[in-house]
């Protein structure tokens, strides 16, 4: 999520693509080390959706269509 | 004497050089800051309504299909907080708003608990600015709440209802809301009566 532009898209890959991988990992740790907060959107077996949060690429579960990055919350 | 003269000169040289530095720094500093080209952002409302599009989007892929009519239709997204016991035993859910505070409130009694004031700022300010789109920012904490609530309320700062959200606007919310929800369920009855009967014939 970027002010003035809305989704941007960093990095596409399979993950069973080692090269894929390799090149996801390192976006998705640029990504957090420029402060970004990180989250999954999950649906729920009950149908209800819910985001969750990640902290490292481990975290991401292998089937997760995307990863959202977006600014970290600051008390308004 | 002449020795004498020209040392004291020196020493007087020296010392309004001394005097003068950080004044003829600083003016030079301020000449370079009034030369610096300083890159213009203009506010282009043909960017920020392609960006609140691609923003409603992504919302529209992330949330239920309640949550998206909601949204659409009131402006606003109820999200049920996690941890009734927490807050002596009782439901409890927010209102998200778009760059407001997230109200807190009690579903049955329609009691206010409280604004939790957060903002998500994107210091590196594409076009000047650190604001996300509207649908980009309700879509921030639809994640933050559902994915982190307590990681997220220990951020926001909490002040009593009424602070920045006018307490009638969200009485007035909670009764759009709840009449929502009562067209929603006579929809979705009338739709189970139609796919019985269908089922039936």
């Amino acid at each position: 999520m970027k002010p003035g532009h809305g989704e941007v898209v960093i990095a596409e890959g399979d993950v069973e693509v080692a090269a894929d991988e390799a090149r996801l990992v390192q976006q998705f740790r640029r990504q957090l080390d420029a402060g970004l907060w990180a989250a999954v959107p999950v649906e729920q077996e009950n149908g209800r959706r819910e985001a969750m949060m990640v902290r490292s690429f481990e975290e991401v579960p292998r089937d997760a269509e995307r990863v959202i990055f977006f600014p970290r919350a600051a008390g308004g | 004497m002449v020795l004498a003269l020209g040392v004291s000169t020196l020493v007087a040289i020296a010392l309004i050089a001394e005097m003068l530095t950080p004044q003829l720094t600083e003016a030079w500093e301020r000449h370079r800051a009034r030369r610096r080209r300083v890159p213009e952002f203009s506010f282009d409302p043909g960017r920020e309504r392609r960006a609140e599009q691609t923003a409603r989007e992504l919302l529209r892929s992330c949330v239920s299909d309640d949550e998206w009519a909601m949204y659409r239709e009131l402006g606003l997204i109820r999200v049920w907080g996690k941890y009734p016991r927490a807050h002596a035993g009782g439901e409890y859910a927010y209102l998200i708003y778009p760059h407001k505070p997230i109200v807190a409130y009690e579903p049955q009694t329609g009691r206010l608990l409280g604004e939790h004031c957060v903002t998500f700022p994107d210091e590196t300010r594409p076009y000047g600015s650190s604001r996300l789109p509207d649908s980009d920012d309700v879509l921030a904490k639809w994640m933050a709440l559902t994915g982190d609530e307590r990681r997220l309320i220990g951020e926001a700062n909490m002040h009593l209802p009424g602070r920045q959200v006018d307490p009638a606007q969200i009485t007035r919310d909670l009764w759009r809301l709840s009449r929502w929800e009562q067209a929603r369920m006579r929809e979705l009855a009338a739709e189970l009566n139609v796919s019985s009967q269908s089922n039936e014939s």
